[in-house]
């Protein structure tokens, strides 16, 4: 068992890589919740963004086209979800689990002909400082930028909701509804934004997955993350920066249990399976312990449906 | 008056129609059971554009519809009850003659033989023959493992081979026995590292597991699940792989030293014309490099000719008998011996494979 240090920069780099989905998905849908929607269609919107950013590479040959483009099939994705509960005033949480059935049925059939085609490789920045620089350097660097986007996302969110006037205005819309409105702003509007953005970066986590993670599209690749996320946010008490600890954490034990594995600890794999799900919820069950906290960051009418009278 | 001549005419119309729609079902009913309308159903693991092993599967059906046979098939079915009800569905829809193409399949294509015994099931890579209509059929995969064993041990510069296993059966265990045995024989240093995945399909998990190996000290990785994650995740890291069901060279040209082939086609149009035919029989079939149900794909000119050469004339003794993958003596993990020396184990033995053999890292995941 190599246990030196620079083995364990490199163990740090691949953990933060496989967690990188996890936190755009969870911050996206962090600022959905925290707005008062409840939208469960993580999943399905991450998958459809995992096969239009694969397709738009397959059929454009521009990584920057197929990005965006993923980020904009979250975007539609969503708006039906948006159209449905905010316009239509719908259940909240039916119409998050028909959207996320959905994602999954139509990228299924959007990607029927771009399966078993090899993905490109996704340009890496700073390549030679990762191989120069022991234990910091893989760490560090030699990451896709959507990676060092990810990682930024949390602290921006965190800065956003707390020191920003608009963050005030989405937190004040996911309180308490009815005052905001009474204050003149528009509700209806800002949790629309809120929805469109969540989608954005989940189209954005589906991307990571299918150009960049494992760079191919397979039916259903995106294999429950989106719940994991969604489950992240709520463990994670609608606190950005707990949602990038979360996610490090399970990336991490995932990434783990698998290196006990190979080093070979008389461990039941089984269990060693069930370890991310465990660690993950009683860690984040530990840090958010201060239930007066709590309060302050839940949005109080989360998954509420909100109806402007007149 | 107009308008009740009308009346009069549609009606007239959907009387003809119902004549018509009653005539055609009878027509139906009776042609199901007649030749020309026989038909092949194949139930899949995968989708059919894994690259692997679902793909190599479809393969085999389009040289069945090639034959002249119509087939019809079902994709991304999961083992378990769902399987149950696609096989069934495929039973009740006038399939004579059905390939249930995963070892999960197993207790469901037995379980509805039972209820349809006059169609005809074939099961791949199960044990399971508990109606007169279940056949069994399987390949020799060990042999190309023996083959892949024999490259890693030479081409391993760390010693150390990392193997991604899928489910704890004994095909599996077949698997990794046969390539430690022959990574042994040559390099008798060497390590098997092994991580278990318990999923036949999750490139993304296929992916991790690699890398896990990877960053472990292994620097030839193979797999025995279906997708072509693991050999990307090889060529990104610079180390050495295989692909594993079908020819993935195209995945990771620079990597891939050579991959184990899964050639269906001849099985399955040999049984779908025994039994449109009317002369198929319960059997338990088990292929190799003899009968080419296992193939090689290209040797990597990385590999240097000296080696490419022994491999080769390896792969003419396994096929030809002259060379077993189990030969004695071989013990398991604790040194105990499994075959003795001079003696090859039998299809049994092999059949039921439950134990490393020695030189295996780790215990079985139970």
């Amino acid at each position: 068992m190599s246990l030196d240090i620079s083995f364990i920069g490199i163990l740090i780099g691949s953990i933060m890589a496989s967690s990188v989905p996890l936190i755009l998905a969870a911050s996206g849908e962090l600022i959905t919740e925290r707005s008062g929607v409840l939208n469960l269609g993580v999943e399905g919107m991450m998958i459809i963004g995992a096969i239009s950013g694969f397709a738009l590479m397959v059929i454009t040959d521009n990584l920057f086209i197929a990005i965006v483009g993923s980020m904009l099939s979250g975007v539609i994705i969503s708006l039906i979800f948006g159209f449905l509960t905010q316009s239509l005033l719908t259940n909240h949480v039916a119409t998050g689990l028909a959207l996320t059935i959905f994602g999954i049925g139509l990228s299924a059939m959007l990607g029927k002909n771009f399966v078993g085609i090899p993905g490109k490789e996704f340009p890496i920045l700073f390549s030679s400082l990762r191989e120069s620089i022991p234990f910091f350097g893989p760490i560090l660097f030699g990451h896709s930028i959507v990676l060092y986007f990810a990682f930024a996302l949390p602290f921006l969110t965190n800065y956003f909701l707390k020191k920003t006037k608009l963050g005030l205005v989405v937190r004040a819309v996911g309180d308490s509804p009815v005052s905001a409105s009474n204050q003149g702003i528009n509700v209806i509007l800002v949790r629309y934004c809120c929805i469109l953005y969540g989608g954005a970066m989940c189209g954005l986590a589906g991307a990571y997955l299918s150009l960049i993670y494992t760079p191919q599209w397979i039916e259903n690749m995106t294999a429950g993350r989106g719940w994991i996320a969604l489950a992240l946010v709520v463990f994670a008490t609608w606190s950005p920066i707990k949602v990038l600890i979360g996610a490090l954490i399970f990336g991490g034990i995932t990434i783990l249990q698998l290196h006990m594995q190979a080093i070979g600890f008389r461990i039941p794999v089984q269990f060693l399976s069930a370890l991310p799900y465990l660690m993950t919820i009683i860690v984040l069950v530990v840090i958010s312990r201060d239930s007066r906290k709590i309060k302050l960051n839940t949005p109080t009418s989360l998954g509420r449906i909100f109806y402007k009278e007149k | 008056m107009l308008h009740k001549k009308n009346l009069k005419g549609k009606f007239k119309m959907y009387k003809n129609f119902f004549r018509y729609l009653i005539s055609a079902i009878f027509l139906l009913g009776f042609s199901v059971n007649s030749n020309a309308d026989f038909k092949v159903g194949f139930v899949y693991v995968g989708p059919t554009g894994d690259h692997g092993w679902t793909f190599q599967h479809h393969e085999g059906r389009n040289a069945v519809e090639a034959a002249g046979i119509k087939t019809t098939f079902v994709e991304s079915v999961p083992e378990g009850a769902d399987a149950e009800r696609v096989i069934r569905q495929l039973a009740q829809s006038g399939h004579d003659l059905i390939f249930t193409t995963s070892f999960g399949y197993m207790d469901p294509t037995n379980k509805v033989a039972k209820d349809f015994p006059n169609v005809k099931f074939e099961h791949a890579t199960g044990y399971k023959r508990e109606h007169s209509n279940v056949s069994t059929y399987s390949a020799r995969f060990y042999e190309g493992r023996t083959l892949l064993g024999h490259i890693a041990g030479k081409m391993t510069k760390t010693n150390t081979i990392g193997y991604i296993a899928s489910f704890p059966i004994p095909e599996v265990i077949r698997g990794i026995n046969a390539m430690t045995l022959a990574a042994q024989k040559v390099n008798p240093n060497i390590k098997t590292k092994i991580v278990w995945v318990f999923t036949w399909y999750d490139p993304g998990k296929e992916a991790e597991a690699a890398q896990a190996l990877i960053d472990q000290g292994a620097d030839v990785i193979m797999q025995h699940t279906d997708s072509t994650a693991p050999v990307q995740t090889a060529e990104k890291a610079g180390v050495w792989s295989f692909g594993q069901a079908s020819d993935m060279q195209r995945f990771a040209p620079k990597s891939i030293l050579t991959s184990i082939i899964d050639d269906w086609a001849p099985y399955y149009v040999e049984r779908a014309i025994a039994a449109r035919d009317g002369t198929w029989n319960q059997q338990d079939t088990w292929h190799g490099l003899k009968e080419g149900m296992v193939a090689m794909g290209p040797y990597n000119s990385a590999m240097g000719a000296d080696l490419v050469k022994e491999v080769e004339q390896l792969q003419k003794d396994l096929a030809s008998g002259k060379v077993h993958s189990f030969t004695g003596p071989i013990y398991d993990q604790k040194g105990n011996i499994l075959v003795a020396e001079g003696k090859v184990a039998d299809d049994g033995m092999l059949a039921g494979m439950s134990v490393y053999v020695k030189g295996v890292e780790g215990d079985i995941p139970k």
